[in-house]
C-alpha cells in the first residue's frame, strides 16, 4: 500500500519535471497566438534559450546570469519574429519556421566553435545550477503519512524555475482577464481593427506579447540546460516546443486549462518511462512509441472536432494592414 | 509611402528581388562565419570546390538536389492552393515505409522491370495516403493543415521507430534495419546508367531517381499550369469564393493538392531507399522536407525556380560536407544555419527590401509613367 503511494507520488513528481518546460511555452504561446501572431517557433526560442543558459553559467559560473542571457536571446529571436511578421507582414508560419531551423544550426555551430566538445556546452558544477529546493518544514513532515508525505515528495523539492512555472500560469491568467493589457491583447487577436479604430497601436501591442513569449520560452530553455539537466545537448528540447504548442491548442487558449494539457503531456511521458517493457492487464505491452504519439494524435483528433471544438482567435495568422 | 500597391517590371519581381534576398540571407551567413573566426571568402572557395570541382563531388551535389527537387515540388503543389505542407519529412518517411514493405515481400518473386515501378508508385501512394489524412482533415473537418502536418511529422517518426524496432527489423541484429533488399530491386546507379552507353563516370550515390525528379518538374509544369485541374488548384488557391462561383469545388482541390504534394514528398524514398540505402533505415528523410520549403520559397513554387534553389541547396550540402572535411572549426550544422536565414530572408522578409527597390525604380523612371 506504502510502496503503490510512493510509486505515485514519484510519478506526480516526474510529471511536473517533465512539464515545466512544456507549461512556460504553453504560456509563451498563449500571449503571442492571444494577440494574433502565430508561433511555431517555441521550440526554435527554447533551443536557443537554452544553449546561452547552459554557455553563460558555464563561463560565469552564475544561473542566475545564464537565466538572464537565456531570457535576452530568446526575446531577441522573438523580435526577429515580429519584425518578419508584424513590421513586414511575412508569413508568421515560415518565420518561425526559419527561427527554429536557424536555432538548430546556429547552436551546434556556436557550441563546437566555442567549446569544442561536439556541439554540448560544458558539465555545470551545482553552484552554476538551479538545484533542488526544500521547503520549509518538508523534513519534519516527511513521516506524517499520506499528506507529509506528499508535502515532502511531491511540493518540496522542486528547482525554483519549477514553481515558476506554475506561478506562471496563475499571472497569465490575471494578466490575460484581469487586467486592460490583457483585454487589449485578446482584442488585438480577435479584431485588430476595432482596436485600432480605438486608437491603439496594434503593432505595440502584438510586439509587446511576442515579446513576453519570448521571456517566457527563455525561462523554458533555462530550465532544461541548467536545471533539469547540467548542460547544454544539441537539439536538447526534442519536439517540446510543438508538444506546448498541441498543449495550447488542447486548452482552447486559455491558461488553465493549457496548463492541464501540459501536465496531462507531462504524465504520459512520465509513464511512458515506466510502462516501458511492463505488460498491460487486458491489452498486453504497449509500445512506448505508441504513448510518445498520444499527445500530437490527441491534438489531431481534437482539432478535427471528434472531441470538443478548438476554435483559434479570430484574427490569429492574419497580418494587419493599417492603410486601405 | 506605402509601396505595395505599385506595380514593378516583373524581372524586377522575379528576379531582383529574390537575389538580393538571397544576398542578404549570405551576408548574415558570412557575419556568423567571421564570429566564429573563419574567412567567409575561404569557405566560399572551398565549398565551390567541392560542390563541382571534380566529379565525386559534381554527383554528390546532384545527389542531393534530387532530394530537394522532390520536397520542393512537393510545397510548391500546396502552396498553390495556398495550403502550407510542413510535413513532407514525414511523407518522405512513409513513403519509404511503402518502399520498405513491398520489397520485403515482392523482391525475390518479381524481376527489376516490375519492381522498380511498384517500388516508385509504393512511395508516391504511401507519401500521398500520409498527407491526405491532413488535407481531409482540413477541407472536411476545419482542422488546419500546418497544424496537423506538423503533428504527423512526430505521429510517423513514431510508428517508424516502433515498425523498425519490433516487426521489420533484421532477425538476429542489433541496429533497427530492414534486410537489404534483392539487387534486382536496386534503382540503376548513374554510373551503370552511362556505362550502359559505354561511358565511365566516378561511382557517386547520384542515380536515375535524378531523372524521375525533372520528369516530376515536368509534370508538375504541365499539371499546374496547362490542365483544368491545375487552374483549379490556383483559382482555388487564389480566392475560395471566386472558386466556388466557378463551379469548383474547393474542398476536393485541397484534398487533391494534399495527395499530390504528399506523393511528390514520398518520392524520396525512391531516392534514398531503392536509389542508396537498399534497405529501410531510421531517419532518413534527414531534414530534407523542411529544406522542400527554403526550396520552395526561393524558387517562387516554380518547376524551374525549384531547380534552381535544389541545385543551390545540393552545393550547399555537398560543400558544406567538404567545409566540415577542410576547416574542423565548421561543422554540417552550418548548412543549417543557412537553411533557416534563407527562409527567413527568402520567406518571411520576403517583401522586406521591397519598398526600396520601389523607390529606387520610381527614381529612376518617374515621371513618364505617372503621366502617361
Amino acid at each position: 500500500m506504502l510502496d503503490t503511494l510512493s510509486t505515485v507520488y514519484a510519478t506526480i513528481d516526474a510529471t511536473f519535471r517533465v512539464s515545466t518546460p512544456l507549461i512556460l511555452c504553453a504560456m509563451a504561446g498563449l500571449f503571442s497566438e492571444r494577440s494574433g501572431i502565430v508561433d511555431i517557433s517555441l521550440e526554435g526560442k527554447m533551443l536557443a534559450a537554452a544553449f546561452a543558459a547552459g554557455s553563460v553559467a558555464a563561463v560565469t559560473g552564475s544561473a542566475w546570469a545564464g537565466l538572464g542571457v537565456a531570457i535576452l536571446t530568446s526575446i531577441a529571436l522573438a523580435l526577429v519574429h515580429g519584425f518578419a511578421c508584424i513590421t513586414h507582414r511575412g508569413n508568421q508560419v515560415v518565420s518561425g519556421l526559419a527561427i527554429n531551423i536557424l536555432a538548430s544550426g546556429l547552436t551546434v555551430v556556436l557550441g563546437i566553435a566555442w567549446f569544442k566538445t561536439g556541439g554540448q556546452t560544458p558539465s555545470l558544477e551545482n553552484s552554476a545550477r538551479f538545484m533542488p529546493i526544500e521547503l520549509p518544514l518538508a523534513g519534519a513532515l516527511s513521516d506524517v503519512p499520506i499528506i507529509g508525505q506528499f508535502y515532502s515528495d511531491v511540493v518540496s523539492g522542486h528547482s525554483v524555475l519549477v514553481y515558476v512555472a506554475l506561478l506562471s500560469v496563475l499571472v497569465t491568467w490575471w494578466v490575460v482577464y484581469q487586467t486592460r493589457f490583457g483585454l487589449r491583447l485578446r482584442a488585438v487577436g480577435e479584431n485588430p481593427l476595432a482596436v485600432d479604430t480605438a486608437g491603439l497601436s496594434v503593432s505595440r501591442l502584438r510586439f509587446a506579447a511576442v515579446a513576453i513569449c519570448g521571456g517566457l520560452c527563455g525561462i523554458a530553455g533555462a530550465y532544461l540546460s541548467i536545471s533539469q539537466n547540467a548542460s547544454f545537448v544539441r537539439e536538447m528540447t526534442a519536439g517540446q516546443g510543438y508538444i506546448a504548442l498541441a498543449a495550447l491548442i488542447f486548452g482552447k487558449w486559455r491558461p488553465l486549462p493549457a496548463m492541464l494539457a501540459c501536465l496531462m503531456f507531462g504524465f504520459l511521458d512520465a509513464v511512458a518511462i515506466r510502462l516501458q517493457g511492463v505488460p498491460m492487464p487486458y491489452i498486453g505491452e504497449v509500445p512506448v512509441q505508441l504513448i510518445q504519439a498520444l499527445p500530437y494524435v490527441l491534438t489531431v483528433v481534437l482539432l478535427a472536432g471528434f472531441i470538443g471544438r478548438a476554435i483559434a482567435p479570430r484574427a490569429v495568422g492574419v497580418p494587419f494592414v493599417k492603410e486601405r | 509611402m506605402n509601396t505595395s500597391n505599385i506595380e514593378l517590371p516583373a524581372w524586377l519581381e522575379v528576379v531582383v528581388i529574390p537575389i538580393l534576398n538571397i544576398i542578404m540571407a549570405l551576408f548574415f551567413a558570412g557575419l556568423i562565419m567571421l564570429a566564429i573566426g573563419v574567412n567567409p571568402f575561404e569557405a566560399v572557395r572551398i565549398m565551390l570546390n567541392g560542390a563541382f570541382g571534380y566529379q565525386e563531388g559534381l554527383g554528390y551535389t546532384l545527389y542531393y538536389t534530387t532530394n530537394f527537387i522532390f520536397t520542393g515540388l512537393a510545397v510548391a503543389v500546396a502552396f498553390h492552393a495556398s495550403l502550407f505542407n510542413i510535413g513532407g519529412e514525414g511523407q518522405a518517411y512513409i513513403g519509404g515505409l511503402g518502399v520498405g514493405l513491398v520489397f520485403l515481400a515482392l523482391d525475390s518473386v518479381l524481376p527489376a522491370l516490375l519492381l522498380i515501378p511498384i517500388g516508385i508508385a509504393a512511395a508516391a501512394i504511401f507519401g500521398a495516403a500520409w498527407a491526405f489524412i491532413p488535407g481531409w482533415l482540413q477541407a472536411y473537418r476545419g482542422s488546419h493543415v500546418v497544424i496537423t502536418t506538423i503533428m504527423f511529422n512526430f505521429i510517423a517518426s513514431a510508428l517508424m521507430v516502433y515498425l523498425l524496432v519490433n516487426v521489420l527489423i533484421k532477425p538476429g541484429q542489433m541496429s533497427p534495419e530492414s534486410r537489404y533488399f534483392e539487387e534486382s530491386s536496386w534503382l540503376p546507379q548513374m554510373h551503370d546508367a552511362f556505362a550502359w552507353f559505354g561511358l565511365s563516370i566516378t561511382k557517386t550515390p547520384l542515380n536515375l531517381s535524378f531523372v524521375l525528379a525533372l520528369i516530376c518538374c515536368v509534370l508538375v509544369w504541365i499539371y499546374i499550369w496547362r490542365t483544368r485541374w491545375g487552374y483549379e488548384l490556383r483559382t482555388a488557391g487564389f480566392s475560395e469564393s471566386a472558386a466556388v462561383y466557378a463551379g469548383i469545388k474547393p474542398r476536393r482541390v485541397v484534398v487533391s493538392a494534399m495527395c499530390i504534394s504528399g506523393a511528390l514528398a514520398g518520392m524520396v524514398a525512391v531516392n534514398e531507399i531503392m536509389g542508396v540505402h537498399h534497405r529501410l533505415i531510421m531517419n532518413f528523410p534527414a531534414g530534407y522536407g523542411f529544406t522542400g520549403i527554403a526550396v520552395a520559397l526561393m524558387g517562387r513554387n516554380h518547376p524551374v525556380g525549384v531547380i534552381m534553389a535544389s541545385l543551390l541547396f545540393g552545393v550547399l550540402y555537398q560543400g558544406g560536407a567538404e567545409l566540415a572535411f577542410e576547416i574542423p572549426k565548421i561543422t554540417r550544422e552550418m548548412v543549417v544555419a543557412v537553411q533557416g536565414l534563407i527562409i527567413l530572408f527568402s520567406g518571411a522578409l520576403a517583401l522586406m527590401l521591397r519598398p526600396w527597390v520601389v523607390r529606387l525604380y520610381l527614381m529612376v523612371r518617374p515621371v513618364r509613367e505617372v503621366s502617361a
